[in-house]
Order: structure tokens, then sequence, then C-alpha cells
């Protein structure tokens, strides 16, 4: 742990964390997204200062560990909220009102797709396919799928994220 | 003690399964056994009670029904207003045809010993006294074609990669069900995973692979987490592992997650994933059966067909093929979905009318409304016109129609869709999915969403039109693979079947 001008540096922890679980899955390339999945269950996001530390310990270039995180909806670079919300946008749930459903979630929060509230409760995605498509609308709160959402449901959902 | 099933299916605990389940398990001698969903997804939380008169079925059942339940005798299948009767006679049920769901919905999905109880094993049992070739030639003689969607035989899949040489061969499972209006491949993993086992085992067993692996998206956590069970549970009975039963056969089997990319639902952009790279689609040739994961044969199929595995080995390639229609031999599981009164699962044989399927089981929208549209086969598939509603569920009738059976997903839509809105999302969808190998797909996406908007806002509709089949002509000629490919499918068909909504006077903004 010497030298100042590596990032691996700036995050020790981050790094330290990335290579852990590097080492689980015993350095191997292919694993690289169920390490990265791992990684941000465990931190909460990729941080930047574990892609060095990835591509040293699985062998790859930093540009190839880049390319995987940058590709992948699932992966975020910053921390979400206390609770993430994906909202299905796909054709089963726009049958059952699905986007007039999305367009209140934003209102609701007063955020769109992508943020996350100012309290730091919640972070709303779009996704696309929950596989609930016969008990549309659907959400996906944390890892709990929600099927038949209308606004009172929401409304309660929300309201159990910020408490 | 009394036996109470409350399905432990995603789709079950996102109406309450859970809640229901922990108030029953209060009430005096019960055991609540969390099984796979009978596919009435309407009905869910739909939960069993064990008579002497067989399973009787409530449904919808809430929290707060508990409570009128228990005082109604339901413990002994007492009458309640929920009270759906013996399950097994319930004509949602009785009308299919459930070869690969047979067992969904009865058993504890990932209790070995209900497995076995309940005919599992049985393919995988004869498969061990078989040569690989000849498990090869059952399949062949099924008739089973890919289920994910592009209908290739099997049985011509499965001989290439038993006729290849390689001191490593691989099974590769693609259970990233991604589009949209489908979900039976979560409802094995999550309601019958030992079927996905025994499958993938006995694919195994056939061409020569000693390593599997499952390819599930991120977006079905429980799916993830059961078949992770079913494979502990598989190999703690050494109906997987080394020496399967005594036998000098090995078979390992490994849960590998997506991350929330749709295009790695395309064969070849899922191996490049599997091998932990970006989704990137390769080029074909060379096919993966010969040069697959890590360069080496391998057999890549979608859940379901590795599902319909098992009954074939077990019952025979005929029992299987004598369902069906024409060239698509067996059964298909449908998932009728969107704006439908009765989702859920229903397998039926080949040939059934998209009619029977939507009217029939389906019992009409659920708003009530007229139906408008039909989305057949996924984001990738054609709106079906109500003028087609009496095609026949079979991919050469479907083919001829300009539409697509796929993977089995029907998506109803009542009169309040607008097709320009649908087809317009069909081209942002593949902008936002695709891998952007190729140009066509990229960027035509891109420039569709735009053309149709200009269709929409009235600039040129007619040559905006022109250049939006053009486009179409474009994508579909010269992508790489379906994602751009048959994105013009959506498209079209909407253009053609609802070219009234291209044509709508333009709305003035109200801001």
């Amino acid at each position: 742990m010497s030298g100042k001008h590596t990032l691996i540096d700036l995050s020790p922890g981050e790094a330290v964390a990335a290579r852990a679980i590097a080492l689980r899955y015993g350095n191997k390339p292919d694993a690289l997204l169920e390490i990265l999945h791992d990684l941000q269950e465990e931190l909460g996001f990729i941080p930047e200062a574990a892609l060095p530390a990835l591509a040293k310990a699985l062998n790859l270039s930093r540009a190839e560990v880049h390319g995987v995180v940058s590709f992948y909806h699932d992966y975020r670079r910053a921390p979400a909220g206390r609770h993430v919300i994906k909202v299905c946008r796909a054709e089963a749930c726009q049958s059952m009102k699905g986007n007039e459903l999305a367009a209140l979630i934003e209102r609701s929060l007063n955020i769109t797709f992508g943020q996350t509230t100012a309290d730091g409760a919640i972070t709303v995605e779009a996704t696309y396919c929950l596989g609930n498509c016969a008990l549309a609308p659907a959400i996906m709160v944390d890892d709990k799928l929600i099927g038949r959402v209308d606004q009172a449901k929401f409304e309660k959902i929300a309201a159990e994220c910020k408490a | 003690m009394i036996r109470v099933y409350v399905p432990r299916d995603s789709a079950a605990r996102s109406v309450g399964a859970d809640e229901v389940a922990a108030e029953i398990a209060k009430l005096a001698d019960v055991q609540v056994i969390r099984n796979g969903s009978r596919g009435l997804l309407w009905l869910e939380p739909m939960i069993e009670v064990e008579t002497a008169e067989g399973r009787i079925a409530y449904g919808p059942v809430g929290v707060e029904d508990v409570a009128s339940l228990a005082s109604s005798g339901f413990l002994t299948g007492g009458a309640h207003k929920l009270r759906l009767g013996n399950i097994e006679d319930h004509p949602y049920l009785k009308n299919q045809e459930r070869l690969t769901f047979a067992r969904c919905g009865i058993t504890d999905p990932v209790s070995v010993d209900d497995y076995v109880a309940h005919g599992g094993f049985e393919g995988l049992k004869k498969s061990l006294a078989l040569s690989g070739a000849a498990i090869v030639a059952e399949v062949a003689e099924s008739g089973l074609r890919g289920r994910g969607g592009a209908g290739f035989p099997t049985g011509i899949k499965w001989k290439t990669v038993h006729d290849a040489r390689a001191e490593q061969k691989y099974i590769c499972c693609n259970a990233d069900e991604g589009d949209s209006g489908t979900f039976a491949d979560r409802m094995v993993m999550e309601g019958d995973p030992l079927m996905l086992v025994e499958g993938m085992t006995i694919a195994g067993i056939a061409v020569g692979a000693t390593k599997g692996y499952a390819y599930i998206r991120s977006e079905y956590p429980d799916a993830i987490a059961t078949m992770k069970q079913a494979i502990s549970a598989a190999v703690a009975a050494n109906w997987l592992g080394d020496n399967i039963q005594g036998t000098d056969k090995s078979f390992h089997l490994e849960v590998r997650r997506g991350a929330g990319a749709y295009i790695c639902g395309e064969e070849t952009a899922m191996l490049e994933s599997l091998e932990g790279k970006r989704g990137m689609v390769r080029p074909k040739p060379p096919i993966p059966a010969l040069e697959g994961l890590f360069g080496k044969p391998t057999v890549i199929n979608n859940v379901l067909s590795f599902a319909a595995v098992p009954y074939i080995l077990a019952k025979g390639g005929t029992a299987y093929k004598n369902y069906g229609m024409g060239r698509s031999r067996g059964t298909l599981p449908f998932q009728l979905a969107g704006n439908i009164k009765q989702g859920g699962l229903v397998e039926k044989a080949f040939g059934i009318t998209l009619r029977q399927l939507v009217e029939g089981f389906g019992g009409g929208t659920f708003t009530g409304h007229p139906i408008r549209a039909i989305q057949v086969g996924g984001p990738l598939g054609a709106y079906v016109p109500v003028s087609q509603l009496d095609l026949p569920m079979d991919y050469e009738s479907f083919a001829a129609n300009g539409a697509m059976v796929g993977h089995g997903g029907i998506v109803v839509f009542d009169d309040s869709v607008d097709m320009a809105a649908q087809a317009r999302f069909a081209m942002e969808f593949c902008a936002i999915e695709s891998c952007g190998k190729c140009t066509p797909c990229r960027i035509g996406s891109t420039r569709g969403v735009e053309v149709i908007d200009r269709i929409v806002a009235g600039v040129e509709r007619e040559r905006n039109l022109e250049l939006l089949t053009d486009l179409c002509q474009t994508m579909t000629d010269g992508s790489l693979c379906a994602m751009g490919g048959l994105t013009p499918m959506p498209v079209l068909s909407a253009v053609r079947h609802f070219a009234e909504d291209f044509d709508k006077p333009v709305q003035i903004a109200a801001e």
C-alpha cells in the first residue's frame, strides 16, 4: 500500500473488498459479473477504486473491467438510495396503464427515473420486465416483487420506504 | 397435521402469499407447504388444503380472509366465498395438456423426495443406461424445437455437439427470460427447478458435457435462489455431481446471474456474458454447437426446451410428438399476460388458436373493453389484430402471417392502446438494449424513433412512412442478430394492421 498515485490507495477499503470477493471466485475472469454483483451487494455500488483492483486480480485490463461495468444496467457507479424501486416499463405493464403508473410515481416522489429522492430514501429505476406480466403493472422494491400496483399501493410502499 | 399449500412463486408473493402463509401458520395443527404456482395467476394467492376429497383450493386469499376461512372450516374443505373446489377439476387446469408443467404447483419445488414421488428423475434414470447417441435420437424423435423462440430442432443441435470432438463441452441454459409477457421459465425455476436440473443433466450425458451453466437474469432473485437450492438438493441426493447414482456419468451445474441486459438472451451475447465480458453478439458462424462457451462445443437451450426433455426420455419421443400440429410438435406453455381477465400459464399442444387462449382461457380483457391488439412472442413479436384471432399457434402458421410464436408470451391490449406509441416503443426498446455491435440495430433503432415521431407529428407522413419501411428492411437484412433483425416485426405489424393510428390529426400540446 505505498505510493499515492494509484487509484487503489484513494479508497483502500474498497479495493480490499474487491480483491477478497475476486479471490472467493478463484480470481477467474469469467466470474466477473458475479464478482461485481457481490461487490455491489456489499458496498452498494461499484466504486472507481475497485476497477484497477479487479483488473489486477483477474488479469484483465482496466478497460475490460470498465467495459463490463458500464455495459450492464445493473451496476451503479454511485450509491443508490436506501431502497431501490424498479418500475416495469415493458409492454405487458403498458397494457395495464403502466405508463400512467410510471408518471404517477415520478410525480409522487418528485424525481425522474434514475434519480434518488432528496431524503436519500428511494432510488427509482426503469426496468424491462419483471416476469409478473399476468399481474401487471409490476414493480420491484429492493428484491420484493409487487403486482397489480395502483396509486394506493404505491403510496403505502413509498411511505414504508421513507419511514 | 393438516397440509395447506401456499405458493412461493414470486407472482403469488407479489400479491401477498408470504403474509397469507404466515397467518395460516398461526393456526393449530397446520403444516404450511410452500409449493410452486399452478399458474392460475389471477387467483393468487391461491391456497390449497389437502383433504380426503383431494386438494381444495381457495383464492385469491388476502391476510384479512384467513380468519373467516378458519371459521368456515376451510381446513376440512368448508364452504366459503373464495372456495374454488377441487383444484384438479378447475376448467382452466383441466383443459390443459400439461407435460412440462405436470408437477408445478403440486410439489415442494426443492424437495427431491417430492420430485421423485411425482415421476421425477425417471428420464435421467433411463438416460444413464443409454448411449449418448440413443438419447439424442430420442430427443430428435420427439420433434422438440427450441422453445426460446427460434424453433430450431433440438435433436439436430444436440447431435452436432455430440458428434463434435473436444476434451471439454458445455451445457448452457438460457434463463434470461427478458421478453415482456413471458414468465414460464421463471415458473419452472421457482416451481419445479429439479426438472430443469434433470433436463440439463440428460443433455450433458447425451453430448458428453460434464459442466453446465444456468444463466438467470438478475430480475429474478427468487428463481436464482430456488435454482441454487434445487442444485444443492440434487447434489446431496447424488442426482447431480460426480458419479451420478453410482454410474460413471458426472455433471456439474452452476448458476450465473445476468446483470440487466436484454441482449444477453441472445445466445452468443449470453456466451460472452458467461465468459465475464460485455454482452456483445458474436457473428455466426462459427455456431455455438461447435465453438461456444470458451470456444468449446456447447448446447444452448431455453429453460422450456430442457424442461421438456425429462418427459421425452421418460415417456418416449413418440409420446411427445403425438401432441401438436404440422412441424410444431409437443406442447407449449403459453403465458397469458397484460390486459387479460384470467392471466396465467396455459400449457397446450400446438394448434390451439389465439382466440381459444385469449377468450377461452383468458376470458377477454381485464378492463372489460374489447381486445384491439395482441402482441405474441415478446417485444420482437408482431402485434396481431383481432381479425387474426383464429390463427393456430404453430411456428409456420404464424411465420406465414408475418408474426411469430416465440416463447409463447401473449400480451393483450384493449381498445385504449395507441399503436403508433407501441411501434415507437419497439424502436426505443431496441435503442436502449442494443449491444451496439452492428450499425442497423444501434443506429437504425434511434432513427426509427425519430421517423415515427415525425409521422405522429404529421411531418411528411407519406414520405416518412416509406422511409420507416425502408429502414425496417435495412434492419431486418443487415442486423447481426434477432434484436435488430426482428424489431421491425412489431413496428411493421402496427403500421400494417393499425394504419389509422399513424394517421391521426396532430395533437397540439396543451402546455
